[in-house]
């Protein structure tokens, strides 16, 4: 068991996501940064959808009331076992009575934690993702308080050992400035050539209204082509006759302060979309923290399948020196 | 004896000094505060945290407006812990 002593500012149970309900309207929950998160698991042997902790902002400080082996990975908020720092992206041996504290975070927003073993809590519809605006998954469907107790699960598969670390070169790094890639689309033909230009040309900066729903941005006004308005769209210009919404999509309610709708977003609505973040840029969205800056850089399906694949093979290269000589590597 | 220390900001968003819009401030400058008091809040995801003096002193000063923006680990105020 894990005893929660106090609970950061929202910490919440994650695992790979609640797959395959979009169409009745339900998101899929999950790591906002899935390179953290599946790095998290692999380096405590757990199989890569395991439920880890997800921490915002602010740690939390856990007591262990049994030995585990723990992983620390995403953003920089420096983790200390009884006041000690350690390392994150490393697997580390806590003991019984060992409390896990943090720092102020420094870089990104959130870091993972995963342990031998995973956060076992109720699956419910498939995951173990808290998705707090329903009140489902993870810890009564809520985010962690004090005294909550976590029992650690069996989804286990190596055999890892204390020290075992991630190469250098595959840990991302995290800056106040960010590049976020976007596909242009689906209702980009909406915005006039000047707004178009004008959203990818300037800095966003993001608003505290930033977290597991949407990111919130702020720059300028961006316009619409003017149009007589479809039967079945609502009134305002950046309305569309409702769509279902990709996740990571961009919408620009009123023409002001454009909206990412990331991992607990709404599926559908009648806004238009004017782009869409890549799947590996999710994983950096969620390390973006408010008061940040977001430039937007336009890329092919081609490109963001590449990123794709890229992404793929960093992983591919972390379990290959983890596993090898543990008990085989596993690639599908 | 003196002890000044700063208060800082744990989290990033907006910083208040108030409750509420219609409240007095938790503090002002001048002000007696005991460990644990709440001296302001950080809006950050909808959620307010509260900021809270980290030992007994008084408020010498607020380093940050109401309702300005403030990063993770910026100061905000600074405590004179001297004894009472």
């Amino acid at each position: 068991m894990i005893k929660v002593i106090s609970p950061g500012l929202q910490t919440t149970v994650q695992d790979g996501g609640r797959i395959g309900f979009y169409e009745v309207g339900m998101p899929p929950s999950g790591a906002m940064d899935k390179y953290s998160y599946t790095v998290s698991n692999l380096l405590v042997g757990n199989n890569e959808n395991a439920a880890t902790l997800e921490i915002t902002y602010l740690g939390p400080v856990l007591e262990f009331q049994e030995d585990a082996l723990i992983a620390l990975t995403g953003g920089e908020i420096p983790p200390k076992i009884n006041g000690e720092a350690v390392p994150m992206w490393e697997a580390l041996s806590v003991k019984a009575g060992d409390r896990l504290s943090f720092d102020f975070v420094k870089q990104g927003a959130r870091v993972y934690l995963a342990v031998a073993g995973g956060i076992d809590v109720p699956v419910i519809m498939g995951s173990r993702s808290t998705y707090t605006l329903c009140g489902i998954g993870g810890l009564e469907g809520r985010p962690l308080q004090a005294n909550d107790q976590l029992v650690i699960g069996a989804d286990r598969l190596h055999s890892v050992q204390a020290g075992a670390r991630v190469a250098d070169e595959l840990i991302p790094l995290f800056s106040k400035k960010h590049e976020i890639r976007v596909v242009l689309g689906l209702c980009s033909y909406r915005l006039t050539e000047e707004s178009k230009e004008r959203f990818f040309s300037i800095d966003w900066s993001v608003t505290p209204e930033a977290n597991r729903v949407g990111y919130r941005f702020k720059g300028e006004r961006l316009n619409f082509v003017e149009r007589e308005q479809p039967f079945g769209a609502g009134s305002n210009p950046s309305n569309v006759v409702d769509l279902g919404y990709p996740i990571g999509s961009i919408q620009v309610p009123d023409g002001v302060e454009p909206i990412a709708l990331l991992n607990d977003a709404v599926t559908g609505g009648g806004y238009a979309t004017i782009a869409t973040i890549i799947s590996t840029d999710l994983n950096k969205m969620g390390q973006i923290k408010t008061n940040e800056t977001v430039k937007f850089v336009s890329v092919s399906i081609e490109e963001a399948l590449a990123a794709r694949k890229e992404e793929k093979d960093k992983l591919n290269a972390i379990k290959e020196q983890l596993y090898l000589g543990t008990g085989g590597v596993i690639n599908e | 004896m003196s002890n000044h220390q700063k208060i800082l900001a744990a989290i990033p968003g907006i910083f208040f000094r108030k409750p509420s819009p219609e409240e007095a401030d938790y503090v002002n400058e001048g002000d007696v505060v005991n460990e644990g008091d709440t001296i302001g809040l950080i809006e950050v995801m909808k959620t307010f945290y509260e900021v809270k003096a980290e030992s007994a002193g008084v408020i010498e000063s607020f380093l940050i407006s109401n309702e300005e923006i403030v990063e993770a680990g910026q100061e905000l105020a600074v405590l004179n812990g001297q004894s009472k």
